[in-house]
């Protein structure tokens, strides 16, 4: 019960909340709950198995047995660290918005923890259908946070974000339903299960695209494209960042576009293996004008905010190139990436929205100087612009190289092209220190009536556990690797025959047989 | 002590060091952050001697080695923290130990009124703790771990003052440009991880086939080219020197310990450190042996013309370098090695001399405010004149030879051309005026000082250094006296360094005759009195007939302004990269993103719009209504499946 635990229980303090009856007590009661939270999910240190290869904590039973629908949790090495990067980032999400958010605090903190249900069910879901309510959960309480509480253009900025991440969910609506149906025609009973899923072969044509697997793995790949976001369907999120409030940017880039990523891991490589490595070449090529093009626009933005954005979309295009290198080196640079992604760039939101509190501007070019008037701001600053630069000893570097390392491996045209990223990601960011930070002191810097004050105590603790794992990330990386090996060398190794239960039986009877007795006379009825 | 114990103290004593002065960094007291950061130095020292030692005598083992703990751990890849003293560390950890001592010593008095002198002394110990990893790291991965270390406190020291623009943005230019590189060298790691299984130097160098790869497209040419493209960066030579003399801008220590004496020579060390590999390319070879001369050329001519004290001993830095380069370029390792260490002497020794002159012209760099210092500055002025010594390549001062060596393998070795010879020679004729010409502005002739200005000489905590590493730029060649030279001194000294470098340092296989002692010697006195003519029409020039050089560069004014202005490399990197790329990320952001892609965008949602009358509502913001629509949507796909 440990994963519907820790799945439901934000959706729980939500509802609490809302019974808070004092405005000035949510913010502490959030704070609590959200670190309860998180102390719950470290109890997955002690039940869950690093050397297992395929998932564990199963928890599984009927839902909608007509089609096949089940209620499926369970968790492997993969999704491991995404969940408690979520749990983690929320208490830290809520420490940092204490006095920026302020009105409707209740509503906020609500769709917080709402947001934190959605996350935590995407990455723990076996179910395709699960999985895809959990997905598109996470857009109501997103679509608030920017809508409510975000900027001026926030409407503008929350449709964008709304019709482009809902355009991509059709899709895969569409393709999960055809899948089941697929499944329905060959394994004799309709199901979503990923379990059930991963055993249907699905027919590929090689070269051309009127096939059900190549347009099956379109579908699915447009929706997670879109929310990762890869070029060229990344102009949603800029908008969407900037206009949102920092806790928003700090969960939208720090878990949500992990959900599209995750969902190229989960879904789209085991589904569609010939697919997935027929077009593998199409999304190296995008994931690497990904990198350049994120970093190139990145490095002209007049505002840091959006500066940071773009660099999400430069990061996130080496994610996308380490996965579908499909090694062992690129798929778990992948996987670290993601967890780096979020802490650095997590770090650097709460940092855009530190400042931003003070001196209400994110305009570059009105700043300069703030080396000197905000001493260990800038300390900070500076370390996680080396995180996000991959600098050696940070968790960035880790990432970054094995990426590198494993798209070399796969193809080395690619991982020449991609290495300039490297340095594009050195101009952009140290371009910006340089001129927020270095240099004679700007308008907003110097200005007399509104003297900046270096961070309080509170924004040292908001910072504290990102900047610790940065340097532990970096130190120290086989504390995190060695919970994720084992099951990403099983999807390595297997990619072409992957299962989610190593042990349990393959043919789909017999696994139909051991965890759904319902589907199989139900689907027989459904025919 | 075990040698485990002694790594560890040899490697964290920097880095408490900067932690004790990175936590009070915002401390005045220079005295005491200096002080910590100098004893951590020297302990370093210390424990690099005590385990160097064990590589002699009786019980001698070629290498002492420590291991920390598994790194990093995926699949085949398999990194350890792992550290090893062998016969080529050795050097290095000595010049770099000791000489970083003596300018963390040096600093105390040129920083003691500085506004933030413990966080310099926190960043110079960084800078130490990331060159012993790159230094002593047993794989290439630890090695690019301090690579890319003490590029970091490279920028951060060239931006020490980043108050000044100017000065934050030459430490984002050393930054940039030294990434250029790193790229280069992730991927030669690459290259070197999937062609011979392992990133470890000695089963690297165990893995070497002994065929040369002839091509310029083999795995094992590929590797050492981009290695190379790394070296380029972090010891600036062609194209990607541009950033050094920039990095003048830093504290003239900073200069000396990381732009001068160590850090800047971490890509010879490396290729060293490589060379039984890098000797299987030999097409790569001959790549760095011209890019070495070249940039020994160019920048020594650039040299000529400048009036900065700093970016003369810059542009030196980079000429010299080239010079490294050229030994490696035609298999020379040791040569290079031994370059190595008397230029980190000499021009540690000239780089704290001038920070000296600049400490006592109360921050001033033009040589054309300076002359006849020698009068103030005596001690100075007489390390100065050693360092000066030594650099032109006068015997038997350690410059000589060191340069002597490189000259004489890049005439005789089957990598070698008498062109590149000729190349090196010229250098040094340049090196010669242009090093005559700085000491003669500054110390000799007429003082030009502003009568606002009076200089004083340092205080022993400066001089001290000065002097020992003026002794050093004197003995420092004894250890390496070529044989033909040996053979006719008194007590026939032999070679110790090549005795020292023999195994782990290999020698292209030598074809056709041996080259005479007596050529080795007649091109010894070619190139040692050409450099003293040059020297000498430098002092006719700028203290016997101070008026000269005016008019003769009025005679060649288009070439003079061609060099004085560094050949325009830096402008045309602007005008054809830098700004092209700005523009064209404007150009990008405008067309590709907001222009084409949301706009296909608009097109789109407008088609759909158009679909239905009913979709109108799709944009009024209600979100109870898309909570309909995402239910109604549910709905109809449940009815779907369960028709």
């Amino acid at each position: 019960m440990l994963l519907s635990l820790i799945t439901f229980l934000p959706l729980v303090f939500a509802l609490l909340i809302c019974l808070v009856p004092k405005d000035s007590w949510i913010r502490p009661v959030a704070l609590v709950l959200a670190l309860v939270e998180f102390a719950v999910s470290l109890y997955l240190f002690k039940v869950f198995d690093p050397a297992a290869p395929g998932v564990q904590l199963i928890e599984r039973m009927a839902w909608v047995p007509e089609a096949g629908i089940t209620y499926f949790m369970a968790i492997d090495g993969i999704s491991f660290w995404l969940v408690l990067l979520t749990t983690l980032l929320t208490p830290i999400a809520i420490l940092g918005s204490w006095t920026s958010i302020d009105n409707r605090i209740k509503g906020f903190h609500a769709a917080v923890f709402v947001l934190q249900t959605s996350m935590i069910g995407s990455f723990l879901a076996m179910d395709a259908i699960l999985f895809y309510v959990f997905f598109e959960l996470s857009l109501v309480p997103m679509y608030f946070m920017v809508g409510i509480w975000g900027g001026t253009r926030r409407i503008y900025a929350t449709m964008k974000f709304f019709i482009y991440t809902m355009a991509g969910s059709l899709m895969m609506l569409l393709a999960i339903i055809y899948l089941m149906f697929t499944a329905r025609d060959t394994l004799g009973m309709m199901t979503a299960s990923l379990l059930d899923l991963y055993t249907l072969k699905i027919p590929f044509v090689a070269g051309s695209f009127l096939n059900p697997q190549t347009l099956l793995f379109f579908a699915f790949s447009l929706a997670f494209a879109i929310k990762v976001p890869m070029f060229p369907v990344h102009t949603w999120l800029p908008d969407a960042h900037v206009e949102a409030p920092t806790p928003g940017s700090v969960i939208l880039a720090g878990v949500m576009l992990k959900m599209g990523s995750y969902g190229f891991l989960r879904f789209v490589l085991p589904l569609f293996p010939e697919a997935a490595e027929y077009y593998a070449w199409v999304f190296l090529f995008l994931g690497v004008v990904g990198i350049i093009y994120g970093a190139l626009v990145a490095m002209i933005q007049p505002d840091i905010k959006k500066l940071v954005a773009y660099s999400s979309v430069s990061h996130m295009g080496y994610v996308m190139i380490g996965l579908f290198a499909m090694n062992m080196y690129g798929v778990t640079g992948s996987v670290y990436q993601m967890l780096n992604h979020g802490v650095s760039t997590g770090a650097l939101f709460l940092l855009v929205g530190m400042i931003y509190e003070r001196t209400h501007s994110r305009e570059i070019s009105k700043y300069g100087g703030l080396a000197k008037a905000m001493p260990i701001y800038t300390i900070l600053f500076i370390i996680v612009t080396m995180s996000s630069i991959a600098v050696p000893m940070t968790n960035g570097f880790i990432g970054e190289f094995m990426i590198l390392m494993g798209t070399f491996e796969a193809s080395r045209p690619f991982a020449i092209a991609a290495v300039t990223g490297v340095v594009l990601g050195a101009v952009y960011m140290l371009w910006m220190v340089k001129r927020v930070f270095f240099g004679p002191e700007g308008e907003l810097v110097k200005d007399e009536h509104h003297p900046l004050h270096d961070l309080s105590v509170r924004e040292l603790v908001v910072m504290a556990p990102l900047i610790v794992l940065i340097f532990w990330m970096g130190l120290f990386p086989n504390h995190f690797l060695n919970y994720s090996k084992a099951s990403i060398a099983n999807f390595v190794e297997n990619r072409d025959n992957y299962r989610l239960v190593l042990d349990a039986p393959a043919t789909s009877e017999k696994s139909a047989a051991t965890f759904d007795v319902k589907s199989d006379s139900v689907a027989k009825a459904g025919q | 002590m075990s040698n485990t114990v002694l790594f560890a103290i040899l490697l964290l004593a920097p880095l408490i060091g900067f932690l004790f002065n990175g936590l009070r960094w915002k401390s005045h007291n220079a005295y005491l952050a200096g002080t910590v950061a100098t004893v951590a130095a020297g302990i370093s020292f210390l424990c690099s001697v005590v385990l160097v030692s064990k590589l002699f005598g009786e019980g001698a083992v070629p290498a002492v080695s420590a291991k920390f703990y598994e790194w990093m751990a995926i699949g085949g890849f398999n990194v350890t923290a792992g550290f090893v003293i062998d016969h080529i560390s050795a050097i290095m950890v000595l010049v770099v130990t000791g000489v970083g001592t003596l300018i963390h010593l040096f600093s105390i008095g040129y920083m003691s009124h500085d506004e933030r002198p413990s966080k310099y002394f926190a960043y110079l110990n960084l800078f130490l703790f990331n060159m012993l990893l790159l230094i002593l790291g047993e794989n290439l991965l630890l090695m690019f771990v301090g690579w890319e270390g003490v590029g970091l406190c490279s920028y951060l020291l060239i931006g020490f003052w980043f108050s000044d623009s100017e000065k934050a943005a030459a430490g984002m230019k050393a930054f940039i440009t030294n990434r250029i590189g790193d790229a280069g060298f992730l991927l030669g790691i690459f290259t070197i991880f999937f062609l011979f299984g392992t990133v470890n130097f000695q089963e690297i160098i165990g893995r070497v086939s002994g065929v040369p790869d002839l091509t310029w497209t083999g795995p094992v040419t590929l590797a050492c080219l981009f290695l190379f493209i790394g070296a380029t960066g972090k010891s600036a030579q062609i194209p990607l020197y541009v950033w050094l003399p920039d990095a003048m801008a830093g504290p003239t220590p900073v200069s000396a310990l990381i732009h001068a004496a160590t850090m800047v020579t971490a890509g010879v060390y490396m290729i060293c450190r490589l060379n039984p590999l890098f000797l299987m390319a030999p097409n790569v070879l001959n790549v760095i042996a011209i890019i070495g001369a070249a940039t020994a050329v160019m920048a020594a001519t650039i040299g000529l013309t400048q009036w900065d004290i700093k970016k003369v001993l810059a542009y030196s830095t980079v000429s010299q370098l080239g010079y490294m380069f050229l030994a490696c370029g035609v298999g020379a390792f040791g040569a290079a090695m031994f370059h190595l260490m008397t230029h980190a002497f000499f021009k540690a020794l000239m780089f704290l001399g001038s920070g000296s002159v600049i400490h006592a012209m109360e921050g001033e760099q033009d040589i054309r405010k300076m002359g006849h210092l020698k009068k103030y500055l005596p001690i100075t002025h007489a390390t100065f004149f050693i360092g000066w010594v030594a650099i032109i390549g006068m015997p038997p001062f350690a410059g000589f030879f060191s340069k002597d060596e490189i000259l004489w393998k890049a005439f005789t070795s089957p990598h070698g051309h008498i062109l590149l010879w000729l190349a090196g020679v010229i250098g040094a004729v340049c090196t010669a005026f242009y090093m005559t010409r700085l000491m003669a502005l500054t110390f000799w002739g007429k003082s030009r000082v502003p009568e606002s200005v009076h200089p004083h000489e340092s205080p022993p905590s400066m001089s001290i250094p000065l002097i020992i590493l003026a002794v050093l730029s004197v003995v420092g060649g004894w250890i390496g006296i070529p044989h033909a030279l040996g053979a006719i001194l008194p007590g026939h000294p032999g070679n110790w360094l090549e005795h020292w470098l023999h195994g782990v340092i290999l020698e292209p296989a030598a074809h056709g005759a041996h080259p005479s002692a007596t050529l080795e010697l007649a091109l010894m006195g070619v190139s040692v009195s050409l450099a003293a003519l040059s020297a000498l029409l430098a002092y006719n020039f700028y203290v016997t007939n101070p008026e000269r050089p005016a008019q003769f560069v009025s005679k060649i004014r288009g070439l003079y302004e061609l060099v004085y202005n560094k050949y325009f490399v830096d402008e045309f990197y602007f005008a054809r990269i830098i700004n092209p790329l700005i523009d064209a990320s404007k150009g990008m952001w405008a067309y590709i993103d907001v222009n084409f892609i949301d706009k296909t965008t608009y097109a789109v949602s407008d088609v759909v719009r158009g679909m239905g009358s009913a979709a109108k509502s799709f944009q009024n913001g209600n979100l109870q209504q898309y909570a309909m629509y995402i239910a109604l949507g549910v709905a109809v796909t449940m009815f779907l499946i369960l028709r």
